[in-house]
């Protein structure tokens, strides 16, 4: 189901728009000269700062903005959904100062340290993928390759059985891709998730092990254990923070890859240019938008907010911003500075920023060294994803001989 | 120069141990730490330089 089609963005917004989906970039510019706040009707009421003072004033301050939700949708949260500072999906979905409670037990788990060790995993699991590969000429690096790589990571830190990750992926779906449809229907899509997670957690508090999901089962805060509905709902995070933002991400650099020849030559001959290139990807292709709610009626960057309205974070509008980078609407390789804000800013960071990026300078070398040149089949056979979540859903690429 | 981070700003980007890890490490949380407050040499100093100029939340003050 369509909503109706956009007539001026500036007053009457949609991130499902077909325009949107399609190419948001030039929306935003013009946004950012003419408003910069949009507004719509939409969706209950809804707001989109387009510059990156507007996105950082809104991530920055939990006093006026809760993160309850950060799915923008056309319901508000459910009475009986756990209320602020905790939410369905702990941290992401808590405030202060229930959500440094909840931030703290999950980020060891996403340090440095523990993401350096899954390093060899996630290379092996890409030469794999490229194996299977063979020696195909035409391949789909979206659904072929780009896909498996996260589900393959995260269903091994949550221990779950390795068999069902491509479940996770209709599931994921569901959730970030379906959210112009009406609440009941959401519901309805949502029940099948519930389901398997509930077993997947009751089969690891039966036989505890050494993974994520056992961890949170046994941790305990203040000496109590976690409620078990904040077990449910970080499990529900990971999965779905952890696998279709990533999938974008490496996604979005093969896109540009294989439509950049220059780029990709630059990458082949400096692999040492890689973290720098890592950063500009995410700068330039930012995958993540979130979402924020209203606390209390409010004047805030010029405009009259009221309670529950939504305002749309969108990280990769900022990104685009001139007044931040220079040559804003240009990919640059070597960009040295580049404080962009693919990961969020404030207390959301991105929990998983530091898996992320290891994820895709992993990905993307490994695809650089078993296919040194390769280019878009047809440009226009290339399909962008809808929601809060953008990166190519059909990539079709041709290998091109040396 | 002396290098500090503020750590009620630090938010764990990790981009100053990314780029300069002679003079950044982090902890267990993976937030930011300066190893070398004093960087030994011009190059430590410039990715120093760098890392503050890339960190998001504006939390590393450099003093020269």
């Amino acid at each position: 189901m369509e909503n109706p089609p956009v007539t001026d963005f500036a007053t009457d917004w949609d991130h499902t728009d077909p325009a949107w989906v399609h190419d948001p970039y030039p929306i935003w510019d013009d946004l950012r000269q003419r408003c910069p706040v949009a507004h719509t009707d939409r969706y209950g009421g809804a707001w989109f700062p387009a510059t990156h003072a507007g996105v950082s004033a809104v991530a920055q301050d939990t006093e006026h903005f809760t993160s309850r939700t950060v799915v923008l949708g056309n319901g508000r949260p459910l009475e009986d959904a756990p209320p602020a500072p905790i939410g369905v999906a702990p941290p992401i979905t808590s405030d202060p100062p229930f959500h440094t409670i909840a931030r703290r037990l999950i980020l060891p788990a996403f340090a440095p340290g523990p993401v350096r060790a899954l390093e060899p995993r996630v290379r092996e699991l890409c030469r794999r993928l490229l194996d299977d590969l063979g020696d195909a000429t035409e391949f789909d690096a979206a659904t072929q390759y780009a896909q498996f790589i996260p589900p393959g990571v995260i269903v091994r830190m949550l221990g779950f059985p390795e068999a069902d990750e491509d479940v996770f992926r209709d599931f994921i779906h569901v959730v970030l891709e379906g959210v112009n449809h009406p609440v009941e229907e959401r519901i309805e899509e949502f029940a099948p998730i519930e389901a398997y997670i509930t077993a997947q957690i009751e089969d690891h508090r039966a036989h505890p092990r050494d993974d994520l999901t056992s961890y949170l089962l046994g941790v305990e805060v203040g000496g109590q254990p976690l409620a078990p509905e904040h077990v449910f709902g970080t499990i529900i995070l990971v999965l779905i923070a952890g696998i279709d933002t990533t999938w974008s991400a490496i996604g979005s650099a093969l896109w540009h890859l294989a439509s950049h020849p220059d780029d990709l030559a630059r990458l082949r001959e400096d692999p040492d240019l890689m973290p720098i290139a890592v950063e500009e990807f995410l700068r330039f292709y930012a995958p993540v938008t979130m979402a924020r709610l209203v606390k209390r009626d409010v004047e805030f960057l010029g405009c009259p907010m009221r309670e529950d309205d939504w305002v749309l974070l969108g990280f990769p509008a900022a990104n685009r911003d001139p007044e931040v980078f220079p040559d804003a609407d240009r990919f640059v390789i070597d960009r040295l500075e580049n404080r962009h804000l693919a990961f969020g800013l404030g207390i959301h960071r991105c929990a998983g920023s530091n898996l992320a990026r290891m994820e895709m300078r992993v990905a993307l070398e490994e695809f650089l060294a078993r296919f040194p040149r390769v280019e878009l089949v047809d440009p226009e056979a290339v399909t962008w994803s809808q929601g809060q979540v953008r990166g190519p859903r059909r990539l079709p690429v041709r290998v091109v001989p040396a | 120069m002396k290098v500090t981070i503020d750590a009620a700003r630090c938010q764990g980007h990790g981009r100053c141990f990314n780029l300069a890890p002679d003079v950044f490490g982090f902890d267990e949380l993976g937030n930011g730490v300066v190893l070398v407050a004093s960087p030994p040499d011009d190059r430590a100093e410039r990715l120093a330089r760098l890392a503050q100029v890339n960190c998001p939340e504006h939390a590393i003050d450099i003093e020269e």
